[in-house]
């Protein structure tokens, strides 16, 4: 699919507003992450000419961070919480459990678009443990029976 | 001032929030609105009340009445019983253990609030955090201006060294002499704030920000005057939105109210503060890579010196607090140095805050007096393990920490006496762990955290942590070789001594805390080929014991391997080639017929 024009237009319009600024690499490409969902190559080959730095430099700041997706990511990411509190309390079952009823790994996106599995850092929320997030929403107290219901509701949803 | 009968706090801390809380409160309002209550009765929605095991959570005052896992539907009930008709719902009342069916306990009697002294979460759950008009009746800049119009910039830094305050973000540098190094330096300075909390298992920095955001911006001034400093900058968590929000309309709040700005009360002080987004990257909770995160660069670490102090942010001299060191700036200014030294021990003063989570029956956030022992801390208030299972360990300092063992709960908790146990201070991570957790198994979760987490820079860290990973694997895996123990303890005490920056140095801890305390279970792993505990899967078995199998069938129903056979009603067996070790089976069994081995 094409990234369409408009998507360019607001990142150039990031990119002007942020020129010259101090920690500008990190905050273009945190804007650009949420227009186009990910940063692939040619987003960040337009952030380096117009922030007039280098590719390397902006490649360096993308894959340092796990915040951001050089690859285009599903419609809901999932993130399962592996903290501490979170794994002490069975998350892996959980983990292993949704990658089972979705059949992708860790990492990865489901053929059909609309899920990314994560496993993340400590979500906060440990007095709801084991918990996960699906976009905004946070499920608590998760056994590995609760996860099919929970997934056939973004999967209806469609 | 309007005048209202009742208040109604609901909880919009992260824990409550997950559970729904939002919804309740949006029901309130449509609830009082349609019985015309709005100008009888106040709904707030307030920062963490710290008690998450038993949210959402909604107090009313006058009454005191301390509402658990409420529920949507519920509301209907408290508006028609409790609010219009001044009766109590009994029903959902928090339940102390030894509490009589129709008591209301005020909050402060309630076991998990008895042993607690809130010092900094004092306004978390008490006022509406987008208001500043309620941090400001709380006495809130009221330190601000006292700093501004009656103290020098010398005379804050010797309080706030007097009063004895350590650095909550871990290691416990004291703060007054982090001022004083900044304060030597000339020029442009900056005040950072350190809110990228990483420590997996510890949330007080986000109920901070989120409950009471005023207070880090008022301490990031004063801190700001003392050091000479017109710029601050909070480096806060992405993954926080909410705290992120809050920190958002605070400043701007603070901006119209002059209190944060140009000319600050008329006195010339001008001071600024801007937020920065973390972008995942757990190193930056170390000071000089979070400088480099701020200036927007990869978050690596630098060698010190030069000490930020000297050279920080920007190149230029800085200090970096964690959010609950700032959050005690502004009573320690208000109530003077010797009130804080009153509290906790000699060395450690004030107060802590513990995120208490993992087997623990009330899990939450828990601010209590330095020194108190760790007995009191998950029995008294925490309530000891859920489901009458055997606490094994506590684990604390997140990543950078140890597990101390039952022998070690009457220790009383400060920075000192945490590291002579092998762990440290932390961030204030406190993970409960029982008879079914397996130490092997937790200092491979810490591990696989600092791999995933070390930045590359030096070599220690980034191949020597690599190292013991894959010897803690092998053993888990049943592949241990005698002389693997020794080995990593060798491996440990080499990263420790020549790492960069503290999260090298102190990724080994869990690993050496944990032989310290349960070589038995390294042992175990590594010479019987066995996991006591039962976790790790290589190590174990299902087994069916034929004297209790009823042989139901419901297991080899459920069984996705087809690895139990056996005829009905007879007694069934596990084929262990084929097993994958789920464990359906022993939760599907109704007759307690099948345990791990």
């Amino acid at each position: 699919m094409p990234i369409s024009q408009d998507k360019y237009n607001k990142l150039d319009e990031v990119i002007a507003a942020n020129k010259g600024q101090k920690g500008a690499v990190m905050r273009t490409l945190q804007a650009a992450q949420d227009i186009f969902g990910h940063v692939p190559k040619d987003v960040q080959i337009r952030i380096a000419e117009g922030l007039g730095t280098t590719l390397s430099d902006v490649y360096g700041v993308a894959t340092f961070y796990s915040q951001f997706a050089l690859e285009p990511r599903g419609e809901y990411i999932i993130g399962v919480c592996l903290g501490t509190a979170c794994y002490v309390k069975g998350s892996k079952n959980v983990l292993e459990r949704v990658c089972k009823e979705l059949d992708t790994k860790v990492g990865k996106t489901t053929k059909d678009g609309l899920f990314t599995i994560k496993d993340t850092r400590c979500l906060g929320a440990c007095g709801l443990a084991p918990v996960m997030m699906i976009n905004d929403d946070v499920y608590g107290r998760l056994t590995p029976d609760k996860i099919p219901d929970i997934l056939n509701k973004y999967k209806t949803a469609q | 001032m309007d005048l209202f009968r009742s208040t109604i706090l609901v909880c919009g801390g992260t824990g409550c929030t997950s559970s729904g809380s939002m919804k309740l409160y949006s029901r309130f309002e449509e609830l009082l609105a349609a019985n015309g209550l709005e100008k009888e009765v106040k709904l707030v929605r307030t920062g963490c009340f710290g008690l998450c095991a038993a949210g959402p959570v909604v107090i009313v005052y006058p009454e005191g009445a301390f509402y658990s896992h409420v529920k949507l539907e519920d509301i209907d009930e408290i508006v028609s019983e409790h609010l219009v008709k001044g009766r109590v719902v009994t029903r959902l009342l928090f339940k102390d253990a030894d509490q009589a069916a129709n008591e209301i306990k005020p909050l402060d009697d309630i076991n998990f609030y008895q042993k607690q002294k809130r010092v900094v979460l004092r306004n978390c759950g008490v006022i509406d955090p987008e208001n500043i008009d309620e941090y400001i009746a709380f006495d809130g800049y009221k330190a601000l201006a006292k700093v501004l119009t009656e103290m020098t910039p010398q005379q804050v830094q010797e309080e706030i060294l007097a009063s004895g305050l350590r650095g909550r973000g871990g290691a416990g540098f004291p703060t007054g002499l982090k001022w004083k190094f900044a304060m030597g330096s000339k020029g442009k300075k900056y005040v950072c704030c350190n809110a990228d909390e990483g420590d997996p298992g510890a949330f007080m920095d986000r109920s901070v920000l989120e409950g009471d955001p005023h207070a880090v911006l008022e301490a990031m001034a004063i801190a700001g005057y003392c050091i000479g400093s017109d710029e601050g900058y909070i480096y806060v968590r992405a993954e926080y939105p909410i705290a992120v929000k809050r920190l958002e309309i605070a400043i701007e709040q603070a901006h119209e109210y002059g209190l944060l700005g140009e000319n600050i009360f008329g006195t010339g002080f001008n001071f600024d503060i801007h937020i920065r987004l973390g972008a995942g990257a757990f190193v930056c909770g170390e000071e000089t890579a979070l400088m480099n995160s701020i200036e927007g660069k990869r978050g690596e670490p630098r060698p010190r010196p030069p000490f930020p102090a000297v050279k920080g942010l920007f190149e230029k001299p800085s200090i970096l607090n964690n959010v609950e060191t700032y959050a005690n700036i502004a009573q320690i200014i208000l109530k003077g140095a010797d009130w804080f030294k009153s509290m906790g021990t000699e060395k450690s003063t004030g107060t802590k805050i513990f995120a208490l989570g993992g087997k623990i029956n009330n899990s939450g956030l828990v601010e209590i007096p330095m020194g108190t022992t760790l007995r009191e801390i998950i029995y008294d208030i925490g309530g000891g393990c859920p489901n009458g299972k055997a606490f094994k360990a506590v684990q604390t300092g997140g990543p950078s920490g140890g597990c101390l063992p039952a022998s070690m709960l009457d220790t009383p908790i400060d920075y000192d006496n945490l590291i002579a146990a092998g762990s440290m201070m932390g961030s204030g991570g406190m993970i409960v762990m029982d008879e079914d957790n397996c130490m092997v198994d937790i200092a491979r979760f810490f591990l696989d955290f600092t791999v995933d987490e070390s930045c590359g820079k030096c070599t220690p860290c980034r191949v020597g942590t690599r190292r013991m990973l894959d010897i803690l694997n092998r053993i888990c895996e049943g592949k241990g070789e005698d002389g693997d123990i020794e080995r990593l303890e060798d491996l440990a005490s080499s990263i420790k001594a020549s790492a960069l920056c503290g999260l090298g140095q102190t990724a080994p801890n869990p690993v050496l805390s944990t032989i310290k305390q349960f070589r038995s279970e390294y042992e175990a792993h590594i010479y019987e080929k066995r996991c006591p505990a039962g976790v790790c899967k290589n190590l174990m078995k299902y087994v069916i014991d034929p004297e209790k199998c009823k042989g139901c069938t419901a297991c080899a129903r459920k069984c996705p391997a087809g690895a139990i056979s056996g005829e009905v009603k007879k007694p069934h067996s596990i084929d262990t080639t084929k097993c994958i070790k789920c464990g359906v089976c022993m939760d599907t069994c109704k007759f307690g017929a099948i345990s791990k081995k």
